[in-house]
């Protein structure tokens, strides 16, 4: 009875555990972000232009619905850090002294705020000090607006506008190559000629204002100072990613906790079940003094959701702990400032309700059974149950079956739905740890497809403006160049009837080495001379078909509106844009042969130098490099993806122990006599162990490809889910990933066998011959 | 006290058991028990013996040391010239696959096999068994052979057992309590089935009971009480089971 109270327990703690750290990991993220973005006074729409009078702040003001302003003075630097070759981007934001900014105010982290006259002073994000191993009072070089300055760090500082830090152009955070700055107003805006002036605007609004409204007034107060367009919180790049991310939280923290808890309910059945048919005889004892089966029912009931509450009790310290763990990990990986751990007692509620209704309905199912019988015959020896030959033998294959071999399959076949239940379960766990594997080859198929199929280039180099395509040769005459592609990028609201799209468009080469388009097969397809050409999913984003007509508003310059055919859609994983030819885009616009930076192939032995000369030039805005991008990002997602990966693990493969160790453990108990007797007829303890553990094994064995279907399943619809304009998740999984499932489930129930087998050691096989069961 | 109770050495002709100074002793709580305080016996060859005694007299731990179920505290157990108390587990396994044939109380049958299936399971893995069929012949249970264990009567599942148990041609078959669990006319018809077996086919036949009247089909009758042999008796004229009523 101890045993089994305690396995009931057991199934309940890690049901309730793993639910309530699910759920409560989420509300955390959730309620921190919400809480770091109103006290740190996260904006509710930004813009930027190229340069407006101070004065104009008081026209936005007065725009209705907005309730504070704050201007900036922002730019894009190329940094010098000591030791550190790469070409290092930032970008340089303007901050009042002594505070923290009024709008989007920064977390300082360590070291102290900007102060009043001291011009060279600057504050670093956090991660980028961590990369780099800096410490407050340590130097760093920034070429600003072609000038090299030394700067000295004084703090570093988080901010909610950054949690996400990208640099322009680049797809994945690399904090050893990108960082935000913070610097004074003062010294900023003289390097900029904006003494007076800003080219940076955020406002929050107040409660039930018309956000749309305020957006468009702003960009036409903003339009003659150069304005590229205002956009919402929504769109903030940093707020999106992780938007999207906890959205993939959420449907991970959902869709776990829903499987472990249902195999948690099935073995809770089972545990149940067999505890009450072990009470038969007192069952049947209870009623033949008169008691009711309802009240016998009532009795166990209580006594199972005794056991239940303080499975739940635990299972919620359980949770708790794990869920404060997940937390810290994850405020670690998004380099949130501090995080608000927040257990909603109605997620409680949800694990007790479920835990005690699963138990209730179980006992009363079981109690149902065993009260059945009239008491004498209950306490008689059970009739034997009723068995028979099952189809596959009715086939005629009954002969090619040994006896314990046909007690298996009748065993199985004997009883139906728990097979099922224990098959499913099983599958479940495979399935489960599929996920894992899923993620971590689906981003392999994306960076593979990016990188090494499409964006060749082993440099982007960016101007600070459009240039001369004359450009172009300066770039390709430096030593290790080896060849370079110029491109034209456009940033445009695309629009086909009522829905739009702000995105950029890319002016590229034709036939080009560097950068070349996609078909859904994977193959290079050619930009004909006239038209767009754009990501699938934006084409669906707008619902647009192959020659449609697109309209085009321009976000730069004089900002025409153009109207351009669509030729055709490309296939892309990272981001959305439009394609066209560059002379094309040049001649929409109305412009020469102008380019915003190039593609670049370097000699690997001359990387260095060109990275140096790059530096050196003042019209290069940034370098973007994709080797080191790609380690950078495969650096931090190999923490996350095998985290991950060790949850799933963790999960699939405790669901598979869980599963296979109870179901062996409650077949071993009752069929404890029949295993017994054959011990006695002088069957060796392998050749027992082959019908207790030949039926688990069985059933794992169907379970396993039923697992890979419903992991494939679950595969699909995360990738379903996770599909962003920022990227979609391609449904890649390799061999592997189905390899690594079965045999962790393999092992999970050869583990199970193993302790099975140390048990029927113990087989007492001259109890079992006095006994009537 | 009359009979049988000189030594034998293991090689005396006809002696298919020895035993000697058996003693057993276990734990029950905090109760020690003394289950068999020094038992000595002689099993031969053939014969139809029965161990009767009252319950807790120590027959069923006496049969089931000489099954190789369990092993005495003292004392030694030779079937031919194997010492049972120093078998290992593999040993004993091995012994009662190859040797003994068992029938229980409670027929203990495999729910999930038929009838005929019940005996395979044994002679699959026997040297010399004989066909299931014809085991069952032998207890006058062909007709029922493909019926499983919830659709056959207690007398007839027990005959099932005979068969299963004398289907591997077993040197020796013990049977605790056989008619235990069964009223007197179907416990009078598995009597018949081990009688008939015993003659048949020469089987060293030990049945233990508590019931007095089924000692006058035994050629030995041996009374256990307190964990002693207190009495051994041949039955010069034994009685057929339709003779016996209880």
């Amino acid at each position: 009875m101890r045993v089994q109270a305690l396995a009931i327990a057991m199934v309940i703690v890690s049901g309730v555990g793993i639910f309530i750290m699910s759920l409560s990991t989420l509300d955390s993220l959730f309620e921190t972000r919400e809480n770091y973005y109103r006290n740190h006074h996260f904006a509710h729409v930004f813009a930027s232009l190229k340069r407006a009078p101070l004065s104009l702040i008081k026209r936005i003001e007065e725009i209705p619905g907005v309730d504070k302003v704050e201007t900036r003075v922002v730019a894009y630097v190329n940094i010098d850090v000591e030791g550190f070759n790469d070409p290092v981007s930032g970008h340089l934001l303007s901050l009042p002294s002594k505070s923290a900014g009024q709008l989007n105010q920064i977390f300082l982290r360590k070291g102290r705020l900007l102060e009043a006259g001291r011009d060279n002073e600057v504050l670093l994000s956090d991660e980028f000090a961590i990369a780099h191993g800096l410490q407050a009072g340590d130097k760093i070089r920034a070429t600003i607006n072609g000038r090299r300055k030394a700067l000295t760090v004084v703090g570093f500082a988080l901010s909610p506008e950054y949690i996400y830090q990208i640099a322009p152009g680049a797809m994945f955070p690399d904090h050893k190559r990108y960082s935000v700055l913070w610097m004074s107003r003062k010294p900023l805006a003289s390097a900029y000629d904006m003494d007076g002036a800003f080219n940076n605007v955020s406002l929050t609004l107040i409660k039930n204002s018309n956000e749309q409204d305020v957006i468009d007034r702003l960009d036409a107060l903003l339009k003659p100072y150069g304005g590229v367009g205002a956009y919402a919180r929504k769109d903030q790049l940093s707020n999106r990613f992780l938007s999207e991310e906890l959205k993939q939280q959420q449907t991970i923290a959902t869709i776990f906790p829903i499987i472990f808890f249902s195999v948690a309910a099935f073995l809770l059945n089972v545990v149940i079940s067999r505890l009450i048919s072990l009470e038969r005889e007192q069952i049947a004892t209870l009623k033949a003094f008169g008691y009711s089966e309802f009240s016998v029912g009532l009795h166990y009931t209580k006594l199972v959701l005794m056991i239940t509450a303080i499975g739940v009790l635990a299972g919620t310290g359980v949770g708790v702990w794990m869920g404060k763990g997940m937390s810290n990990i994850y405020m670690e990986l998004y380099s949130l400032p501090f995080m608000i751990y927040v257990l909603k007692p109605q997620v409680i509620l949800a694990a007790a309700t479920i835990s005690m209704t699963v138990a209730s309905l179980g006992t009363l199912y079981a109690v149902r059974t065993a009260a059945r019988l009239p008491p004498a015959q209950a306490m008689r020896p059970e009739t034997p149950t009723v068995y028979h030959a099952t189809i596959v033998e009715r086939l005629g294959l009954q002969r090619w079956f040994s006896q314990p071999t046909r007690m298996i399959l009748r065993h199985i076949e004997r009883r139906p739905v728990k097979s099922l239940l224990t098959t499913l379960g099983i599958s479940m766990a495979c399935g489960t740890m599929m996920i894992g594997g899923f993620q971590e080859g689906a981003i392999d198929h994306m960076v593979d497809v990016q990188y090494r199929m499409s964006q060749r280039g082993d440099l982007i180099a960016n101007f600070t403006e459009p240039t001369s395509f004359r450009s172009l040769y300066s770039l390709r005459n430096l030593p290790g160049v080896e060849h370079a592609e110029g491109f034209r990028h456009v940033p445009a609201k695309l629009q086909f009837e009522h829905r739009s799209y702000r995105t950029t468009v890319q002016g590229i080469q034709p036939r080009g080495d560097l950068m070349r388009l996609l078909d859904t097969k994977l193959k290079v397809i050619d930009i004909p001379q006239q038209g767009i050409i754009l990501t699938d999913y934006l084409a669906e984003l707008l619902h647009i078909k192959t020659g449609d007509m697109l309209s085009i508003e321009v976000l730069e310059g004089s900002r025409p509106t153009v109207h351009v055919q669509v030729v055709g859609t490309t296939k892309q994983y990272l981001g959305v844009n439009g394609y066209m030819q560059r002379e094309a885009l040049n001649k929409l616009l109305k412009e020469g042969d102008a380019i915003s930076g190039a593609f670049l192939n370097v000699d690997e032995q001359y990387q260095r130098d060109v990275y140096s000369k790059l530096k050196g030039m003042p019209r290069i805005a940034g370098v973007v490099e994709h080797s080191s991008a790609i380690k950078a990002f495969y650096d931090t997602l190999a923490e996350t993806i095998l985290f991950f990966t060790f949850i799933t693990t963790l999960l699939g493969g405790s669901i598979a122990f869980g599963v296979v160790y109870n179901s062996m453990r409650i077949a071993l108990s009752e069929r404890n006599r029949e295993l017994a007797s054959l011990r006695v007829l002088g069957f060796e303890r392998s050749e027992v162990a082959y019908i207790l553990l030949g039926e688990m094994g069985l059933l794992t064995l169907i379970a396993i490809p039923l697992g890979m279907l419903i992991g494939y399943g679950l595969s699909a619809y995360m990738a379903f889910k996770f599909d962003t304009d920022l990227y979609r998740i391609p449904l890649v999984l390799g061999l592997n990933v189905y390899a690594f499932a079965a045999t962790v489930v393999i092992a999970s129930s050869i583990i199970s066998a193993i302790m099975i087998w140390r048990n029927l050691a113990h087989l007492d096989m001259v109890a079992v011959l006095k006994t009537k069961e | 006290m009359t009979g049988n109770r000189q030594r034998h050495s293991p090689l005396d002709e006809g002696v298919v058991f020895h035993v000697h100074g058996v003693t057993k002793t276990y734990q029950m709580g905090e109760v020690e028990v003394h289950a068999l305080r020094g038992v000595d016996l002689d099993l031969y060859q053939g014969e139809f013996t029965v161990l009767l005694g009252a319950s807790g007299s120590g027959k069923s731990t006496l049969l089931n040391i000489l099954g190789g179920l369990d092993t005495p505290t003292d004392g030694h157990v030779l079937y031919g010239d194997q010492d049972l108390t120093r078998a290992s587990e593999t040993e004993l396994t091995q012994y009662r696959r190859y040797h003994v044939g068992f029938v229980f109380q409670f027929y203990n049958l495999i729910p999930s096999l038929t009838a005929r299936e019940n005996i395979a399971v044994v002679t699959e893995i026997s040297n010399t068994p004989m066909q299931p069929e014809d085991a069952l012949h032998l207890v006058g249970l062909t007709k029922r052979m493909n019926h499983f264990p919830a659709q056959l009567s207690g007398g007839e599942q027990q005959r099932v057992a005979i068969a299963r148990a004398i289907a591997k041609n077993p040197d020796v078959l013990l049977c605790d309590e056989p008619t235990g669990a069964l009223d007197s006319k179907t416990g009078i018809v598995v009597l018949e089935a081990l009688q008939h077996v015993n003659q048949e086919l020469g089987t060293t036949t030990a049945v233990i009971t508590h019931n007095a009247d089924i000692a006058q089909m035994a050629d030995r009758v041996i009374h256990l009480a307190d964990g002693k042999i207190s009495q051994v008796d041949t039955n010069d004229t034994k009685l057929s089971p339709h003779e016996l009523s209880w």
